[in-house]
């Protein structure tokens, strides 16, 4: 699978999250165990009226959604993985005006497990937040086979 | 921030609307609240935008996660006599049990109450409390 598929068989599944496909979040950049989503900036998730930064929750959305498919990068066979646990460390705000990328990565891929962090940031600057979560593999059955195959694009 | 006045009314009347308004994140995902006595209970209302899961279909976990973010902070605030939200700091939760497509609820508890840090633990349930979907816990920044 070449980083091209990667990020296409990405957002194909984000578009089907009604909640990633409202926040706007896209796919950037894809790898063997990496990926780059990117939430743009939108007045609608403010938590702090007086500085205009996006809620916190808003950016848990970005690192969960980033987190939940980075396996995708790794596993050949599209199987969904429930979230077990996730733990977030909020460095700063975010910048009004800006968008908030995340870079999540599968350090450990189990048959069982996977184990993945994930990094908050604007273009260029400090960490927002950092995030370490857990997911579980309930193998590829799990998953419908038409729905896989609308992820793979086989369907197409 | 918001308006202290904004929080002082909410403070004194339990009329919740005035402040989740003016948090737009707050309308974004539909959070709303009710007091009971001193008890408060954090409701979040049957939305289709919010899911994640299509399949299921169940709640997007980063709705949940920040539902329980936003619950703990509101909470922090009626429990304090502080005129500010506080700032999170970090946040840890466990995903118990799909968050199926209907109305889910939030109750938050003041484990430690610091100088500067609090800690809050928050239980989020659907059909039954016997049965939650997630329980986190959060700290948060008081002096912020």
């Amino acid at each position: 699978m070449n980083n091209e598929t990667r990020i296409r068989r990405i957002n194909r599944f984000i578009e089907t999250l009604n909640q990633a496909r409202g926040l706007g979040l896209i796919a950037r950049e894809a790898g063997e165990d990496y990926l780059v989503m990117e939430l743009p900036y939108n007045e609608q998730l403010i938590g702090n009226p007086e500085t205009g930064a996006m809620h916190s929750g808003a950016i848990t959305t970005l690192m969960d959604t980033a987190s939940g498919s980075v396996m995708m990068c790794a596993l050949e066979d599209l199987e969904l993985c429930p979230t077990l646990d996730l733990r977030v460390d909020y460095m700063r705000p975010a910048e009004a005006g800006k968008a908030v990328l995340a870079r999540a990565e599968t350090y450990r891929v189990t048959r069982n497990i996977i184990f993945t962090r994930c990094e908050a940031y604007h273009e260029g600057g400090k960490t927002i937040a950092n995030c370490v979560g857990t997911f579980m593999r309930v193998g590829k059955e799990a998953t419908p086979k038409s729905y896989r195959k609308l992820i793979t694009g086989e369907a197409e | 921030m918001i308006n202290p006045e904004t929080l002082r009314y909410t403070q004194q009347t339990g009329d919740f609307g005035p402040m989740l308004e003016s948090i737009p994140y707050a309308g974004w995902i539909g959070l709303q609240c009710d007091r009971f006595g001193d008890d408060l209970i954090f409701r979040l209302p049957k939305k289709d935008s919010n899911l994640g899961n299509p399949i299921l279909p169940a709640i997007h976990g980063g709705v949940i996660g920040g539902f329980m973010e936003l619950s703990a902070a509101i909470y922090l605030v009626m429990a304090q006599d502080t005129l500010r939200l506080p700032r999170i700091v970090d946040f840890s939760l466990d995903y118990l049990r799909a968050g199926l497509n209907r109305e889910t609820y939030a109750e938050c508890r003041l484990t430690r109450q610091g100088n500067r840090v609090s800690n809050v633990m928050v239980l989020a349930w659907q059909k039954s409390r016997e049965e939650p979907i997630a329980t986190a816990r959060a700290h948060f920044l008081l002096d912020g």
